[in-house]
């Protein structure tokens, strides 16, 4: 039989795809459960690496557990419960669902992520004295792309303990240098608000200003990013992220 | 065809991206950093090698008017095996190289390597001149991302060689090199050092300019 005839097309088109759709599915329900695994173990990674307590040698899983995971409304401030449990809630889910979150009208929305959840988890270490550390996800436009981040805040809720990215498309070596470890030690110790209660630290274009206390140095070839980078910072901070979370939290009335 | 010809020649004498110009993009993208580029080397060796065999294997029952989609496929469910297994093994790498496994599908090597080998020879030769041609890729993309590496953030595969400036070193890196259009200029040297070694593999001139024959004031 020739291979050209119409029979022959399609019973060799079928087959093949049907061979190869198995192998190629098979793979991936194979696969799954460690893929699902390396991500959250990275994304944990990232939570203690923001609040500064990542201690190589030592397993990610163990280290976590002196986390606390909560969830926060962030319309009121305070803590709340969500139906499918905290754990499995799922905040960049639920900021794309109109019934969960908050459509950011243009001048509210200076990080351009267009919605905001309604609910945010939030990661917390608890000490003797209460909270030490709170570790906020925070997320932006930069040059490119969604910047997916933490911003660690110490037990006066003002102090900055560190900041990091976990998810970025930034250009490898300009804007992906928010990945520099270098860049990122400039955050610690930092204020989060001015003595007013606005919104004070800054990613300033070129050096930051002797001795400030708010302003942290911008990256060189990545100016877009910084200002992503300033600008959801200012956001997450700001009326429309944790600002509100944050004086409960200092007040014990969260 | 014997081994060694099949898996040395492309390396030198008939090297994918210096003499056929194929697969410059991931090439121009993948380089900045040592680690990922051979990451992404071993991926294109794995996806070229076993999509030649393949096709190879299917070679005479392919219909003529579908071979190209049957290439395709094939080529297309190999690369996503990759990127899966890349995601379980080997999660940080798979970060970096993102998108550019994906891309592997639409690398002209390997699509190139199927349709005009593959579909002319037993399993066995295509195999290997799969594996030879992910060699010559790999070759040309090692040496690109060792310059880039080294002299872009002054480290080889993250282990620092020359200590920045920025930290404290003497050696003031050259940004120039972090950004894809440094590997054109990189790749362009390449080529001509190899074509002034080997002067068969310039090509002829398509045409010759014609002098000018109106006079100029």
């Amino acid at each position: 039989m020739s291979n050209d005839t119409i029979g022959k097309t399609i019973g060799v088109a079928l087959a093949l795809c049907i061979v190869c759709s198995v192998v190629v599915s098979t793979a991936a329900v194979m696969l799954k459960p460690a893929q699902i695994a390396n991500k959250s173990l990275d994304f944990k990674r990232n939570i203690l690496l923001a609040a500064g307590l990542l201690e190589d040698g030592k397993s990610v899983e163990e280290q976590f557990k002196q986390i606390t995971t909560k969830l926060v409304d962030l319309d009121t401030g305070k803590f709340t419960e969500v139906e499918e449990g905290t754990d499995k809630y799922d905040q960049r889910k639920a900021s794309k669902d109109p019934a969960r979150s908050k459509e950011l009208s243009g001048d509210e929305d200076i990080a351009k992520i267009s919605s905001r959840a309604d609910v945010a988890k939030v990661y917390l270490v608890e000490g003797a004295n209460g909270v030490e550390t709170v570790i906020l996800p925070i997320k932006g436009y930069g040059l490119w792309s969604t910047l997916y981040g933490f911003l660690a805040l110490g037990s006066d809720f003002n102090t900055v303990v560190g900041m990091g990215f976990y998810e970025h498309a930034e250009t490898p070596g300009l804007g992906g240098e928010v990945d520099n470890p270098n860049w990122k030690g400039l955050f610690p110790g930092k204020k989060a608000y001015k003595a007013d209660g606005t919104v004070g630290l800054t990613v300033k274009k070129g050096p930051a200003t002797v001795g400030s206390e708010h302003e942290v140095d911008g990256l060189s070839g990545a100016t877009l990013t910084g200002k992503g980078v300033d600008n959801l910072i200012k956001f997450w901070l700001g009326e429309q992220g944790f600002a509100g979370f944050l004086t409960n939290l200092k007040n014990g009335e969260a | 065809m014997k081994v060694k010809e099949l898996l040395l020649k492309p390396i030198l004498e008939n090297n994918p991206i210096a003499l056929q110009i194929l697969g410059i993009c991931s090439a121009l993208a993948v380089t900045s950093s040592l680690k990922v580029t051979l990451v992404m080397c071993v991926a294109l060796t794995v996806v070229c090698a076993f999509s030649n065999l393949f096709v190879s294997l299917v070679r005479n029952h392919a219909p003529g008017n579908i071979r190209i989609i049957i290439q395709m496929t094939i080529i297309a469910s190999l690369v996503i095996v990759v990127d899966q297994v890349l995601k379980a093994v080997a999660y940080d790498v798979s970060k970096q190289l993102s998108v550019f496994v994906g891309l592997i599908i639409t690398n002209c090597i390997v699509m190139g390597r199927a349709e005009a080998f593959a579909m002319k020879n037993p399993p066995l030769p295509s195999f290997l001149d799969g594996i030879g041609n992910g060699f010559g890729y790999s070759a040309l993309l090692i040496a690109l991302g060792t310059i880039r590496e080294l002299f872009g953030s002054g480290k080889l595969l993250g282990y620092e060689i020359l200590p920045l400036a920025t930290e404290g070193g003497w050696y003031v890196s050259n940004g120039m090199l972090l950004l894809p259009p440094s590997a054109f200029f990189l790749i362009g040297l390449i080529i001509w050092g190899i074509r002034a070694y080997k002067p068969d593999q310039v090509e002829e001139e398509e045409f010759k300019i014609c002098p000018n024959t109106i006079k100029e004031a």
